[in-house]
């Protein structure tokens, strides 16, 4: 579904992504995992156009989309969570959730998508009305995921999902993740949390300093002595 | 009392003209986080606009009396034009400077500015003599509450200015598009992930508020008189005072520059009432830097505490 | 880089410190008014008077827009206060010692003449006190409207200071009357004096001391005292605050002081070249010195020749002054191809003619040689 091929990302004179590889199938959780500023976040960015790749290729379903606009490339199917959530503290939950649904004209889809994010999140049903700015960083999260959930991409990009929240919503957020891929969705998912991260998904990209280091099925790389020490904390 | 009435009336027409124009400042800030200098250039092209539209109309269709929607007719080619030149002014001049310095887009915002003025001021265009806009509305005195007439001139203005920022309310908080524009005015970046036309909608701004400067000039010719050249300072000067306004209702927010524009057409008309009248313009200005001070977030702003 | 210990010497000190390079300044404006004025024509001369105050403003605003990346858009009522005051302070005090308001200069000053008097006169020092007393009034201005605003962001800053220049202008049209005879203004108070200055009229009457002597006095002086602030550690606080004021101010920079001295010193040398201003023959002083507009031909200035290089700002003002002498046959076009130029330098080379360097900098020239170097990503630094 997603094909991404030696792709060169540069903030100006820094280069982030030194030519990076990844592809992600129909139906997966894919992972990928590496310690701050590795430039997991910047592979995110340009996948959903945010950033214009120095070279490399991107193709999204077999079409190109390194050059599009990031409001076209998510007409193409495609939603994106970025790093620090990225709702809109000015407008109110319900309005947030509204905006997901922006590219769709799809009422009755909208409603069901709708329907099905609050029952996923209750705690959002509680505070429709109330200023998405004055949430708790797991609910926004939680807003964050349920206006993906309104865009039914069939590709959903998570930008560090488990940032700055307790161990039980990150254990609900994940066990959220699995629900909306085993609806259809595919996931992309970018991990500090390597443990969670690699629990949830079925391959894993080991990324370091810019380049994909190890790849493979994520329960083998949850085994691997390299990936323990470096990432899960076992000596 | 009379004169306390009088005030009052004076304070609510001009008080709504501020408005509209503070509108256009405060769209163009809350989207693209910048003053439009060029904003207040934009009023006099609705103004000079009308005028001349209007005085053409009335020599090719010759009539003895001008018909009754021949106003709104005007209004609105005025309101084509000002978009017009908005919406080219926004793509040409700054939306190059997107990632530019702040200061760069100020200036370049001046030379629009500066653009303007001197090309209205072009014998070809609008030339250097002052000039008044046709009769468009009745002379008639609607009411009289004691000493104080109630025109019907000013009803006409007040009503118009007050319809068009409930639609402008209306289509920021009740549309879609209007989720839109506070989304971009929020994140630009987010809302493009959002599927919003970022570049369509800030240019789809600009056109609002240079739709709505035009009215604010539209409604400056048929209450004044006299419509002087566009470079004149007094055209700056009523631009300056309504982005006061729009600072003092809170830059950035739709509902407080309706706010900030009344304050400042309240305290204009009643500082010059009853207290000296050749200072208008400082108190309007003494009330800037008093609030840039004190809560330079305006009355309905948030602080935002800059992150680094 | 060499590490410049605490505690920095003092501002004033590292300012004024090593005289030689005053004396040059004497020198060249003593060239300048003896040599150059009696072989010129009284129409280029005056040219280059003008060309000299427009350096003076230009300089001197370059050192807020420039050095600290403040945008100041109310440096022309500074202008005016400066001329105001000195114009009064030699108008007055010559009705009230001589009885009559016309220049005593010597030869060093005015356009005209000059046979057969003396160097320097007591008018002449009448005419350096009251320039300097113009450029300190204009300082302290600059002081009290710097002190609360500087704490402002950059947009709010450019209407605060462009609102400071209207109301000196509005409290400028509010004076009385210019006193014409000698026995009321022996009659008035000392604080009286100063709200005769014409109101809308106009100050006409000021005595014509300014020639070239003075003025390029005027200009090497703002230029020393430019160059050494760019070069101190003053001038590197600067540039921190300029690049990014955030770090700055986590550095320990206080940002605050050094912003508020970079606008008073400006404010100052605008005042100074108020006053020249205000002394010149043919000149009419009027409330409109401090409007915008005014404000706007320095802006203009400051941005074509590079936000921070001083050469670079002396060299806009020499086009700028003789720009309308070129652009005579469509000087009704000349705003709207201003107006133009300034649009498209900030497209295309937004950092000004120069930029942050100064003319003789060889990176100043690199630019038409250099190819453009890869392609950035669109999405710039990470929020």
């Amino acid at each position: 579904m997603l094909e991404i091929r030696d792709l060169v990302v540069s903030y100006g004179a820094v280069r982030a992504l030194h030519g990076v590889s990844l592809r992600v199938e129909r139906g997966e959780i894919v992972t990928l995992i590496g310690c701050n500023g590795a430039g997991k976040s910047t592979t995110l960015r340009a996948v959903s156009g945010m950033v214009r790749p120095a070279s490399g290729t991107i193709e999204f379903e077999g079409r190109s989309i390194a050059r599009m606009k990031p409001h076209e490339i998510v007409r193409l199917g495609m939603a994106h969570c970025p790093e620090g959530r990225g709702i809109f503290a000015n407008m109110t939950v319900e309005e947030n959730l509204r905006l997901g649904a922006f590219t769709r004209d799809d009422a009755e889809g909208i409603a069901a998508d709708h329907e099905r994010a609050l029952t996923l999140f209750p705690r959002l049903r509680e505070r429709l009305r109330q200023s998405a700015g004055t949430l708790s960083g797991g609910e926004q999260q939680m807003l964050a995921i349920g206006r993906a959930i309104l865009t039914r991409p069939r590709l959903l990009l998570l930008d560090e999902p488990s940032l700055g929240l307790a161990p039980q919503v990150v254990r609900t957020i994940f066990q959220i993740i699995r629900e909306i891929n085993a609806a259809g969705t595919t996931i992309l998912l970018v991990e500090q949390n390597a443990h969670m991260a690699l629990k949830v998904a079925h391959r894993a990209y080991v990324l370091e300093v810019g380049k994909i280091e190890m790849e493979g099925p994520a329960a083998d790389l949850a085994a691997s002595d390299e990936v323990r020490k470096a990432y899960l904390g076992v000596a | 009392m009379d004169q306390f009435l009088q005030t009052l009336m004076g304070a609510l027409a001009i008080g709504s003209l501020y408005a509209l124009i503070a509108l256009g400042y405060t769209m163009v800030y809350g989207i693209l986080k910048f003053i439009n200098f060029a904003h207040s250039d934009v009023v006099v092209l609705g103004a000079w606009g009308s005028l001349v539209f209007a005085r053409w109309a009335e020599r090719t269709a010759g009539w003895s009396q001008t018909p009754w929607y021949l106003g709104g007719v005007v209004l609105i080619a005025a309101m084509v034009l000002c978009g017009t030149v908005g919406f080219l002014v926004e793509r040409l001049a700054y939306k190059p400077l997107r990632r530019a310095p702040r200061i760069n887009v100020l200036i370049t915002a001046i030379g629009v500015s500066l653009f303007l003025q001197n090309t209205g001021q072009l014998e070809a265009v609008f030339g250097t003599r002052p000039a008044s806009i046709p009769r468009l509305v009745g002379d008639r005195t609607i009411a009289q509450i004691g000493l104080v007439k109630i025109e019907m001139l000013d009803v006409v203005g007040l009503f118009t200015a007050l319809s068009f920022m409930l639609g402008l309310d209306w289509l920021v908080f009740r549309t879609k598009i209007g989720r839109a524009m506070r989304a971009v005015s929020f994140n630009p970046q987010t809302a493009g992930l959002m599927g919003v036309p970022v570049d369509r909608v800030i240019s789809f701004t600009f056109v609002l508020g240079s739709m709505l400067a035009a009215t604010g000039g539209f409604l400056w010719a048929l209450k004044y008189s006299q419509v002087n050249q566009p470079a004149d300072t007094g055209w700056t000067l009523l631009g300056l005072k309504a982005f006061v306004a729009a600072v003092v209702g809170g830059i950035g927010n739709v509902r407080g520059a309706m706010l900030g524009g009344l304050a400042i057409g309240l305290l204009e008309q009643f500082g010059s009432a009853y207290l000296s009248s050749s200072l208008s313009d400082v108190y309007v200005f003494s009330l800037l830097i008093v609030v840039l001070l004190f809560r330079p977030s305006g009355i309905l702003g948030s602080t935002a505490v800059e992150k680094v | 880089m060499s590490h410049e210990t605490p505690p920095t010497p003092g501002l004033v000190s590292s300012l004024v410190r090593g005289y030689m390079p005053f004396v040059v300044a004497v020198g060249v404006a003593i060239v300048m008014q003896v040599v150059v004025r009696p072989n010129v024509d009284p129409y280029p001369a005056k040219l280059l008077l003008d060309i000299g105050i427009n350096c003076i403003l230009a300089v001197s605003l370059t050192m807020v827009n420039g050095f600290t990346g403040q945008f100041s858009m109310g440096h022309a009522g500074f202008m005016a206060v400066g001329g105001y005051a000195s114009g009064a302070i030699t108008y007055y005090t010559s009705m009230r010692v001589w009885g009559a308001g016309e220049a005593r200069g010597g030869v060093l000053s005015g356009m005209l003449g000059g046979e057969g008097l003396p160097w320097l006169t007591v008018g002449d020092g009448l005419f350096l006190f009251s320039l300097i007393v113009g450029g300190v009034v204009a300082a302290g201005l600059g002081y009290l409207v710097g002190l609360p605003s500087l704490r402002l962001k950059g947009d709010y800053l450019a209407i605060v200071t462009l609102g400071f220049g209207e109301i000196v202008r509005v409290v400028i049209q509010q004076t009385s009357p210019v006193l014409t005879s000698a026995e009321e203004v022996r009659q008035a108070t000392i604080l009286q004096l100063p709200t005769h200055v014409g109101g809308s009229l106009g100050f006409s009457g000021i005595p014509y001391y300014t020639g070239l002597f003075w003025v390029y006095l005027g200009v090497c002086v703002t230029l020393i005292v430019a160059f050494r602030l760019k070069t101190s550690t003053f001038g590197r606080a600067f540039l921190s605050i300029r690049n990014d004021e955030i770090a700055a101010e986590a550095m320990g920079v206080n940002t605050t002081r050094y912003k508020v001295w970079a606008f008073v010193i400006a404010a100052f040398f605008a005042g100074i070249a108020g006053g020249l201003f205000s002394h010149t023959l043919g000149v009419g002083l009027s409330p409109e010195a401090a409007g915008f507009l005014r404000s706007f031909d320095v802006i203009i200035m400051v941005v074509l020749g590079g936000l921070g290089s001083i050469s670079g700002a002396v060299a806009a003002a020499i086009i700028v002054t003789l720009l309308p002498e070129w652009l005579r046959g469509v000087a009704e076009y000349r705003m709207i191809i201003y107006a133009l130029a300034l649009i498209l330098i900030m497209i295309f080379r937004p950092k000004g003619l120069f930029g942050v360097r100064e003319v003789w900098d060889r990176a100043t020239w690199a630019w038409l040689s250099r190819r453009k170097s890869g392609t950035g990503a669109r999405g710039g630094a990470r929020e």
